[in-house]
């Protein structure tokens, strides 16, 4: 099994850290703490933090913070960052207003 | 839902010369960018870039822009603008956003060129207005005509973070200090030295403490790191800024090719999540290509070399061409391509203590330290003579891939050689006419006119000099060395300025003869 998925895994108690009321994703406003408590409460892969704290699900998509958050959980879990799988990439690739999205375009193509 | 042999995502330098040459080709190709101009970072660049002819040196990085989407144009290449992609799904359907509509287009082939984005580094106050990215800085003054600030600091010493300092002075600001927490500057040493020159401090293996203020940035206050990256107590250093500029690295914009299910990795060498492609670019996916940053962090100039080599394999992968004209055209680009990556910033190289050059001369330490070349150590490098009257003296001492200067010598005063990355030396059979085509023509801003014999114990300097207003002749003002500290009292002689210099002005000043070594900038306040 993946080292980064083994759950049975010690790695060690959450110590609070001094940095840890800074602001790692913007767009939601999720702290460093907050990230580094929910790798000791389990979350062990990118796409459960996200899920559980919303990091990279606002405005930008991560565009800033991915990498931020990437290599707070990898320290946490005493990993290099490059073997965290990266988040899901899916559509929509950028933030899009519901009503556009849900308006396909009919019939051919621009201008023609 | 519309087809076209080739849809090409992003309209920077890599997706404009996919789509060049793919379309001369007979391919019918579109280009989708979000962005409501084209060209990508192009039209950010001001400065000169280097390589050789091949690679467009000593142009401006906006006129290259200009050129590709003319020959795009000319190309037969559709360029869709306020077009977001956003999704890839199987069999290369493309799903768009154009206007007020999402539209969905079929490509035969697809290359995938959308850039990188900008890395951020956290430390307390980084979420404060006036902490931006250096990328950002540049669109803001070069695209938009918005001073980004008054008082700057930048974090990051590689070319970006030189570069937009450069540019940042240019446009009026005042940069307060260049840090990195690397104990080297990271980009070419000219770029350091024309910044360290108007007396610019570097603060290497230092980094941000904090920003401060309640409302935006009102200052900051950085430390040194010791080989570990922590904070050397007691070595905090304070400067009252309203904007902190972040150029620390690029990220591949990689997603789309990570949704379509490309085989990826995480490769810090290349930026972080890249496809694994082959040398013309080919993914994991039948018909999906990739080129550019995306594929791997580099600069524009082997982007242009990639995308043409990404362009050329989509037409061959479609049957538009044989597979002999494909690895003719392939063997000529990486000839290109390796040019570029050659000399002490080379890929392989990165990392690496280089400790002398390709002619075996000792680096200037003090370059990597500080920014700039000492009295001392110029005088070991071969571009650094003396001659009688008037004669250039280059201030080129690493070894990149670049040689306008040898062509721009109407006269052949200046060889590099078979070897694009070789330090320029002087032919010392030939006449300088003093015409400062050279000067011009480095894009380092490394060239210099010196005559030694001007005046009865006067020497003239001709610097390149690109600020606004120019000093009219007989201003009187002050000389800098290449520290940026006073050197003596100077007066402009005259500030030449034709079109084939390009908006580079040859400014001339009179400077007492000892000082027609170290006297290497000007500013018209007696400091």
């Amino acid at each position: 099994m993946n080292k980064v998925n083994d759950r049975s895994r010690d790695i060690g108690k959450f110590i609070p850290a001094e940095d840890d009321g800074r602001i790692i994703c913007r767009c939601e406003e999720i702290t460093k703490g907050e990230i580094r408590k929910a790798v000791h409460e389990g979350m062990f892969t990118l796409t459960e933090i996200r899920r559980y704290l919303r990091t990279g699900m606002g405005l930008c998509q991560g565009q800033t913070c991915a990498k931020l958050v990437k290599s707070i959980v990898a320290a946490e879990l005493h990993v290099s960052p490059a073997e965290l799988e990266p988040a899901t990439s899916r559509v929509p690739m950028r933030p899009i207003e519901m009503r556009i999205l849900g308006n396909e375009a009919k019939g051919g193509d621009l201008n023609e | 839902m519309k087809r076209y042999d080739l849809i090409i995502v992003g309209a920077g330098p890599s997706g404009l010369s996919a789509a060049i040459e793919a379309a001369k080709r007979g391919l019918k190709v579109v280009v989708f960018d979000e962005n409501e101009k084209p060209g990508g970072q192009l039209f950010k660049q001001i400065h000169k870039f280097f390589g050789s002819k091949e690679h467009k040196a000593k142009i401006r990085g906006f006129v290259i822009g200009q050129q590709l989407l003319e020959e795009a144009e000319a190309a037969g290449v559709k360029t869709v603008l306020n077009a977001t992609v956003i999704g890839l799904y199987q069999d290369r359907e493309v799903v768009v956003k154009i206007g007020e509509e999402v539209r969905h287009y079929k490509g035969d082939s697809i290359i995938i060129a959308t850039g990188a984005a900008e890395n951020m580094v956290t430390f307390d106050g980084w979420t404060l207005p006036g902490v931006i990215g250096a990328g950002a800085a540049q669109t803001m003054m070069n695209l938009h005509g918005v001073k980004p600030g008054e008082k700057i600091l930048m974090l990051g010493s590689g070319n970006v973070g030189l570069v937009v300092s450069f540019q940042l002075m240019q446009c009026g600001c005042e940069v307060v200090a260049l840090v990195d927490a690397a104990p080297k500057v990271g980009g070419y040493g000219v770029h350091a030295a024309k910044v360290a020159r108007m007396g610019v401090p570097f603060y290497l293996s230092h980094t941000i403490v904090r920003a401060e203020g309640e409302e935006c940035v009102t200052g900051v206050t950085i430390a040194e790191v010791d080989n570990n990256f922590k904070f050397i107590p007691g070595t905090e250093k304070h400067f009252d800024v309203d904007t902190i500029c972040l150029a620390v690295g690029l990220s591949p914009m990689s997603q789309l090719l990570k949704m379509a299910g490309c085989d990826m990795e995480d490769n810090p060498r290349r930026g972080g999540q890249v496809p694994i492609c082959d040398s013309c670019g080919r993914t994991s996916l039948p018909g999906v290509f990739v080129a550019g940053d995306v594929s791997g962090i580099e600069e524009a100039s082997s982007a242009m070399i990639e995308g043409r080599m990404a362009g050329i394999a989509a037409a061959e992968y479609l049957g538009f061409i044989e597979k002999k004209e494909l690895e003719a055209e392939l063997l000529s680009l990486d000839a290109a391509l390796d040019g570029l990556r050659r000399g002490m910033f080379a890929p392989e190289n990165r990392g690496k203590n280089i400790t002398e050059t390709e002619e075996h001369i000792p680096v200037s330490e003090n370059l990597l330290k500080h920014g700039y070349v000492t009295d001392e150590e110029i005088t070991r490098f071969p571009g650094f003579t003396h001659a009688v009257g008037v004669h250039p003296v280059m201030e080129c001492t690493q070894n990149i891939p670049c040689n306008p200067c040898q062509d721009a010598c109407p006269k052949g005063c200046i060889r590099i050689g078979e070897k694009i990355t070789s330090l320029p030396s002087v032919n010392p059979e030939s006449d300088c006419i003093g015409c400062g085509m050279c000067v011009a023509s480095c894009s380092g801003q490394a060239i210099f006119l010196v005559d030694e014999t001007f005046e009865d114990g006067y020497a003239s300097v001709t610097i390149p000099y690109e600020f606004l207003p120019l000093p009219a002749a007989g201003t009187r003002g002050t000389a800098l060395g290449r520290n940026g500290q006073k050197v003596c009292d100077a007066e402009v002689i005259s500030v030449k300025s034709v079109p084939a210099y390009d908006k580079t002005n040859l400014l001339t000043m009179k400077v007492p003869v000892d000082y027609a070594d170290k006297a290497r900038f000007f500013v018209q306040e007696q400091v």
